[in-house]
């Protein structure tokens, strides 16, 4: 179909005619039975447990869905940007705006993300101009700029922000579920199109550009195109996760939703967890509010010993826990890359005598 | 008059901002590794200073001698360590250790002195000026940085181009394999590059706590300056850092007279415009 796929296709030469190529497999079948499931019983969670424990599930969404769009710009495409917290809080005043003018808050979310992605695609024309360490400090001038512009709008409230209207007309109990139903929506759908845009050409695309981009330009690949469109998705989740951000504290403030702590929140994450791997942002997230429910009481503490953690990962197994534990197992709950299975060892979990394409 | 004021206001801080900028050059020059950390090590300076200075008895100016020497030795320290494991898997990597780095490093900061605003006192010293006529007054304290940032440029120029240590930098820098081959030990030399940056550091956040209040998230502004004098000055110009940090400063000196909440933005967009009209900088050899 594509160049890139018969490349993968190719390599069973000597040897190995009955050999396959996959990428499914049983435990890829029991990961997508097993995440219906989880989807299943989170789906109820509001009837069965407190309300702090939805709040606590709904920051946990809103930081996963961070660290997803995160780990597709870095892990998959390999553009460090530490600016997404632009889009955080873009997303955040889009539902503000929006709601001063009278539209519902929860209807505002998906319309504001779509805002974020149309500011992300000049916002991209500029920041590509620039690549690595650099790409990487001009993402974070533009959200210092966009704080700066958005602080000096004074209908906006100014520096000290704004609470959003409307929210009060639902009961407490009405809004908690409300909030807590929207938040699960827009972490699945996230989770799910950076599955589909994986499994795509687009993804195998972002994997040869991250990996070696002359060789990809070479190929044919549009580097260019595929890097713009997975930064206009990554703009459209975070704009998102801003979004509920908003409708979960009541109140937008500039320098809490533009803050550099969402960058550093889902960056520490997807690296712990693991970059490049679907997987890994979702170990990364709890590990982070398992850590940060029993250090709450010492400051900034927890930040510093994730940050730590980050570091030491980075260093010693950059492919993350996740990657490490891929690595000896073999396990792959959602699998985006290709094996090749040799039919003596059919089925069985990737192991060195079974190459496979690896997407790290 | 007001508006050159301004500009010459803008132009005794640019020498500022390219003393900052330039430890960022250094370490992108050589090893290629942004320190997405340089801000927040000037402002660690800055803290070494309030702590450790005192206990000297050496007067709040010279706190130079006292903080660039550990400095020096820290930055060796720290590359042929942390940084050079994380060169020897990917610039990536180093990318994202940085920015760790400073993360901890400001939240560590915030644990250990507070939120609050601190400055480093030298008295009369930073109040004394003279005045060209009834509007523009220059602070001797300023001019003395962009002096400090002239001489600090002139002498990295001349260690690259003319001493042995220099040369060789600039060999390994340049072909890290060939200089190898002959003999070129090169975790050494990234470690003496980095004690220069973090010396060069050291001077910016000591002049940096000198001029105006400080506190642990000051980094990040500090870093953002910096970068952007490197970027509007023209990647791997060393002299282009210096025009590039006046620029900076001359472009934040106009927005505040306009109104003094746009002093940074005003800066932010040139950076953004010299991105989008000249992506090469105003005396770029190449991109980044």
């Amino acid at each position: 179909m594509t160049t890139v796929e018969q490349a993968v296709a190719a390599p069973p030469a000597a040897g190995a005619l009955h050999a396959r190529v996959t990428r499914g497999g049983r435990t890829a079948l029991a990961g997508g039975a097993g995440a219906l499931v989880v989807v299943a019983v989170l789906a109820v969670m509001p009837f069965a447990v407190s309300a702090a424990d939805t709040t606590l599930l709904v920051n946990f969404f809103i930081l996963l869905t961070m660290a997803v769009m995160w780990n597709l710009l870095a892990g998959y495409a390999g553009m460090v940007s530490i600016g997404q917290q632009a889009f955080v809080g873009l997303g955040a005043y889009g539902v503000l705006v929006l709601a001063m003018n009278g539209v519902n808050s929860f209807a505002a979310i998906p319309i504001a993300a779509i805002v974020c992605a149309a500011i992300a695609l000049p916002v991209s024309v500029l920041v590509f101009r620039l690549s690595g360490g650099y790409f990487a400090i001009a993402t974070w001038v533009v959200a210092d700029t966009a704080q700066l512009v958005i602080s000096s709008v004074t209908s906006l409230g100014g520096g000290t922000g704004h609470p959003v209207p409307g929210l009060s007309q639902l009961s407490p109990r009405a809004f908690a579920e409300a909030t807590y139903w929207a938040a699960l929506i827009v972490v699945v759908v996230a989770l799910g199109v950076a599955y589909a845009l994986l499994r795509s050409r687009i993804g195998l695309l972002m994997a040869a550009v991250r990996d070696d981009e002359v060789s990809a330009r070479s190929a044919g690949a549009r580097v260019m195109a595929t890097r713009r469109l997975v930064y206009l998705v990554a703009a459209l989740g975070c704009g998102a996760a801003g979004a509920l951000l908003a409708v979960s504290q009541l109140q937008v403030q500039p320098g809490s939703v533009f803050s550099i702590q969402w960058a550093a929140e889902m960056i520490f994450v997807s690296m712990i967890g693991g970059m490049g791997t679907l997987e890994g942002p979702i170990v990364g997230t709890i590990l982070f509010f398992l850590l940060q429910q029993n250090l709450a009481q010492q400051g900034a503490w927890y930040l510093i010993i994730f940050g730590s953690l980050a570091v030491v990962v980075a260093i010693w197994t950059p492919k993350g826990l996740w990657g490490a534990l891929r690595q000896r197992t073999g396990l792959e709950l959602f699998p985006v890359g290709y094996r090749l299975v040799t039919p003596d060892r059919a089925d069985a979990p990737a192991r060195p005598s079974s190459r496979r394409l690896r997407r790290r | 008059m007001q508006w050159v004021n301004a500009i010459v206001q803008g132009m005794v801080t640019g020498g500022f901002y390219a003393l900052f900028a330039c430890g960022l050059s250094l370490l992108f020059g050589v090893m290629g590794i942004i320190n997405l950390a340089h801000g927040d090590l000037a402002i660690i300076a800055a803290y070494v200073a309030i702590t450790l200075v005192p206990a000297t008895h050496l007067p709040m100016v010279w706190g130079f001698v006292v903080v660039v020497p550990i400095f020096a030795v820290g930055g060796y320290v720290l590359q042929r360590t942390l940084l050079q494991a994380s060169l020897d898997r990917s610039p990536f990597t180093t990318l994202l250790v940085t920015f760790g780095l400073s993360v901890i490093i400001e939240n560590v900061l915030l644990e250990v002195f507070s939120a609050n605003g601190q400055s480093i006192s030298i008295g009369t010293l930073i109040t004394n000026s003279f005045a060209l006529n009834n509007v523009i007054t220059i602070s001797w304290f300023s001019l003395t940085v962009l002096g400090v940032a002239v001489a600090v440029l002139g002498a990295l120029q001349l260690f690259l181009s003319r001493s042995r240590t220099g040369r060789l930098i600039r060999a390994v820098a340049d072909d890290r394999e060939a200089a190898q081959l002959s003999g070129a030990n090169y975790r050494h030399l990234f470690g003496v590059a980095a004690a220069i940056a973090f010396a060069t550091v050291a001077l910016a956040g000591l002049s940096y706590g000198m001029l105006t209040e400080f506190a642990p998230t000051s980094g990040v502004t500090t870093l953002l300056f910096a970068f952007e004098a490197v970027v509007i000055g023209g990647i791997g110009s060393l002299w282009g850092t210096l025009v590039g940090g006046i620029v900076l400063g001359v472009a934040q000196q106009l927005g505040a007279q306009i109104n003094p909440a746009y002093q940074i933005l005003a800066g932010n967009l040139v950076f953004l415009a010299v991105l989008a009209v000249r992506p090469r900088g105003l005396f770029g050899l190449r991109t980044a």
